[in-house]
């Protein structure tokens, strides 16, 4: 068992860089192209820094970060000349400097049977795809992992959470659309306990979080959730689509202040898209950031890693 | 989605105004901010570029220097600037061909595909009186052809019956097929969500639209969108071709700068917006008056149609010859309530209400939700009709009861009743100010302070 875990861990492995890599050089190739194109030996002035600038914001960083990371670079390397990796390597290194602490992969707690987590999110942004995963993930670790189909709203989200226990084996805790979430969440509650299940994962309907009504419906599940067990929901896992612009820190704040969202996963990474509001959010925030989403296979939740994450955002190999 | 963006620009310009004449690092001070703006709004990096360079090609000259009111003569430059970037006219979709009329649905994952999908469909049903079939050509998201099969039966608009196993291609030529053999006039062909980059799947979409030529070829996109909405656009755009471009989550807070990026990048217009998660929110794109919202003053002609849409004429009438008389009383102020209501709550009316954009932040902080219009409306009900009629008996006791019979305080009771005086003087004024004058003020009114 422990070779092929062994096997599988290095294939995942060698998956994950390559594909991260993959997807990342399609728009890190442009970025580093523009970086080289700024710089083919030249001295670092204040034309080329406020051009470096732009590059970062194109990539999503935010106006605020960028300025940040471009006034670093201004005070360390200034008026010296410079070749385009050096200058590649020297922002990466800022960027994962950010992004390390917040690199914290998920832990289920022992301690805690059935450990609860609430998925939550906008519309389309990725949940129940990522409860696919994550079940997976820890059905192949051996843990045993129920679903409950919190999604009661949208059309045919039950038949897909469904369809994903089926693919892991895990069993789904479901009522009819336009059924009552808070309902569904304290009975899916109640049944993990007796079934002693490992790790309860439960869906929610996407909502927008400037829409009070809905998100008051994510308070009161919370609140029925507590009347089980008071404890409940041991984590919150806010999903963020790395398409999404500057809105991800609106997004941020509105559910964490709901939901008090303990992590973030970031889904939809094998675009051009790179997420870089990442690096914005893990300065402001300080949220753990506890995987990313490279696909739409069951196998593509991967571990966020600071340093490949900043390393191939800037076009460079691990 | 635009109110931050007003904010931003209604700070700037604010500035402006408050000086007589405009240097020109005035308009470059202006220009930073508008920059900075546009970003922040994810309004894509080379679209900004352009769009500043021409603002200020415009601004900086003797036109803004010699005007009476240079702020607003730069406010009007941007306005104009905007429009011609998103477009300069709303176009629905085109079914301006021999039926059936194919129409494809492209987009990323999660964009809001299968719901726009639906939503086109139910009011090209009931508006435009056309029979219509919806395709699922999603065959790898678990569940998507059964989630358009419902929306399809919540719709009634018939979809067509899934064969288990059928590749996208060949679920397109058999919609068709169906199609003109049952006499449809439109096919809504929904596709699976797919990645820009995903080569084999941007083959397999472009091999659909080989098979069916679509007149339509909308690219659904979500307002949130980030920078990467260039990437996105321009990718569908050379590969499959649009026609147009559906908008969705209009209704987050999103600043919604990807409209303007794809727009300008693709130079498809955007056609429809999505505002709601139930089926029948969608509306037409109108540039001039999304532009006039990014600039704070407010889309107050979608507000007035919205309006005549929802309060019935009949109703309009006899409220209004009530109010010319000055006979407003609380019975009235509650039918208003009720209206105000139907027109999506308060959050959906003052988002388009001109100045709006800074006082939704004191909103949002003073936890301002629709619930108060249901309160308020509580609260009248928990009144005799004679209290209705004629407010001015109500005193202390009297709002004892009403605050304990409507479950709220005796505050909030004062509350509603300054705010019905406050209206009532404001009918008086309204005369002199005419029907715009009676939008703006009276449901301004309506505001709580």
């Amino acid at each position: 068992m422990s070779e092929t875990e062994t096997t599988q861990e290095a294939a995942a492995k060698r998956g994950w860089f390559a594909r991260m890599r993959e997807g990342l050089s399609r728009s890190s190739s442009r970025l580093s192209e523009g970086i080289t194109g700024i710089f083919t030996k030249r001295r670092l002035d204040d034309a080329t820094l406020e051009e470096l600038e732009e590059l970062l914001i194109a990539a999503d960083l935010g106006v605020t970060t960028a300025a940040e990371l471009t006034a670093t670079l201004r005070r360390n390397r200034f008026n010296q000349e410079v070749t385009p990796e050096e200058v590649r390597a020297a922002l990466a290194e800022e960027i994962a400097k950010i992004l390390e602490p917040v690199a914290e992969p998920f832990e289920l707690d022992p301690a805690k049977k059935p450990q609860v987590m609430l998925v939550v999110g906008v519309n389309g942004s990725g949940k129940t795809t990522t409860i696919g995963k994550l079940a997976k993930a820890l059905r192949e670790e051996g843990k045993s992992v129920m679903l409950a189909a919190g999604d009661t709203f949208r059309a045919a989200a039950v038949e897909q959470l469904k369809i994903w226990g089926d693919r892991t084996g895990a069993p789904v805790i479901a009522r009819e659309t336009g059924a009552d979430a808070a309902g569904l969440a304290y009975d899916a509650l109640v049944e993990a306990q007796r079934a002693g299940v490992d790790l309860l994962l439960i869906d929610t309907a996407g909502r927008l979080h400037n829409k009070a009504d809905l998100m008051a419906g994510l308070s009161k599940i919370i609140r029925v959730l507590r009347k089980v067990d008071e404890t409940a929901p041991h984590d919150c896992l806010l999903v963020l689509d790395a398409t999404t612009g500057q809105n991800a820190h609106q997004q941020v704040e509105v559910f964490r202040e709901i939901t008090n969202v303990t992590g973030l996963v970031v889904t939809k990474l094998d675009g051009t898209a790179r997420g870089g509001v990442l690096v914005a959010l893990a300065e402001k925030f300080k949220l753990p950031v506890h995987a990313i989403g490279v696909g739409e296979g069951a196998d593509d939740l991967r571990p966020f890693e600071a340093r490949t994450f900043a390393r191939s955002l800037m076009g460079l190999d691990s | 989605m635009f109110e931050n963006l007003s904010n931003r620009l209604g700070e700037v310009f604010d500035r402006l105004r408050k000086r007589g004449a405009l240097s020109e690092a005035d308009v470059d001070a202006a220009l930073r901010e508008v920059r900075v703006a546009l970003l922040e709004a994810d309004v894509a990096l080379p679209v900004v570029k352009d769009f500043v360079a021409g603002v200020k090609e415009k601004a900086v000259g003797e036109q803004v220097v010699k005007s009476v009111t240079p702020g607003q003569m730069v406010v009007k430059i941007v306005h104009d600037h905007l429009v011609e970037t998103l477009g300069a006219e709303s176009k629905g979709v085109n079914l301006n061909a021999p039926a059936p009329v194919p129409v494809l649905m492209l987009g990323l994952q999660g964009s809001g595909k299968t719901t726009s999908t639906a939503k086109i469909a139910l009011r090209l049903k009931t508006r435009d009186k056309r029979k219509v079939l919806m395709a699922s050509l999603d065959t790898r998201r678990p569940a998507a052809q059964e989630q358009l099969a419902i929306l399809g039966i919540q719709a009634d608009v018939p979809t067509l019956p899934i064969v288990p196993g059928e590749p996208p291609v060949a679920i397109a030529r058999r919609a068709m097929q169906t199609a003109r053999l049952e006499g449809y006039d439109v096919v809504m062909l929904d596709t699976a969500g797919r990645l820009h980059v995903d080569d084999e799947l941007m083959g397999e979409v472009a091999a659909v639209r080989d098979a069916v030529k679509p007149v339509e070829s909308l690219l659904v996109a979500d307002a949130m969108t980030g920078q990467d909405a260039v990437n996105v656009a321009k990718s569908f755009n050379e590969r499959v071709g649009l026609t147009g471009i559906m908008l969705t989550r209009i209704d987050g807070d999103a600043r919604g700068g990807a409209a303007l990026s794809m727009r300008a990048v693709t130079g498809c217009p955007i056609k429809l917006l999505g505002v709601g998660e139930k089926l029948d929110a969608l509306e037409d794109f109108h540039p001039d008056r999304v532009a006039g919202r990014i600039l704070g003053m407010g889309d107050v002609v979608s507000l007035v149609e919205k309006a005549a849409e929802t309060i019935e004429q009949e109703e309009a009438e006899k409220l209004a010859a009530r109010m010319q008389k000055g006979q407003f009383d609380l019975n009235d102020l509650a039918q208003q309530l009720k209206q105000l209501q139907k027109m999506g709550g308060l959050g959906g009316v003052m988002g388009m209400l001109p100045g709006i954009g800074k006082m939704q932040k004191q909103l949002a902080g003073a936890k301002l939700d629709d619930k108060l219009l249901g309160r308020q409306q509580a609260i009248i009900s928990s009144m005799t009709k004679i209290e209705r009629r004629k407010p001015e008996l109500i005193k202390a006791s009297r709002k004892q009861r009403i605050a304990a019979g409507s479950g709220t305080t005796v505050q909030e009771v004062n509350k509603l009743l300054k705010q019905h005086q406050e209206m009532g003087r404001m009918m008086k004024q309204m005369n002199k100010l005419g029907k715009k004058g009676l939008m703006r003020h009276g449901l301004g009114g309506l505001m709580p302070r």
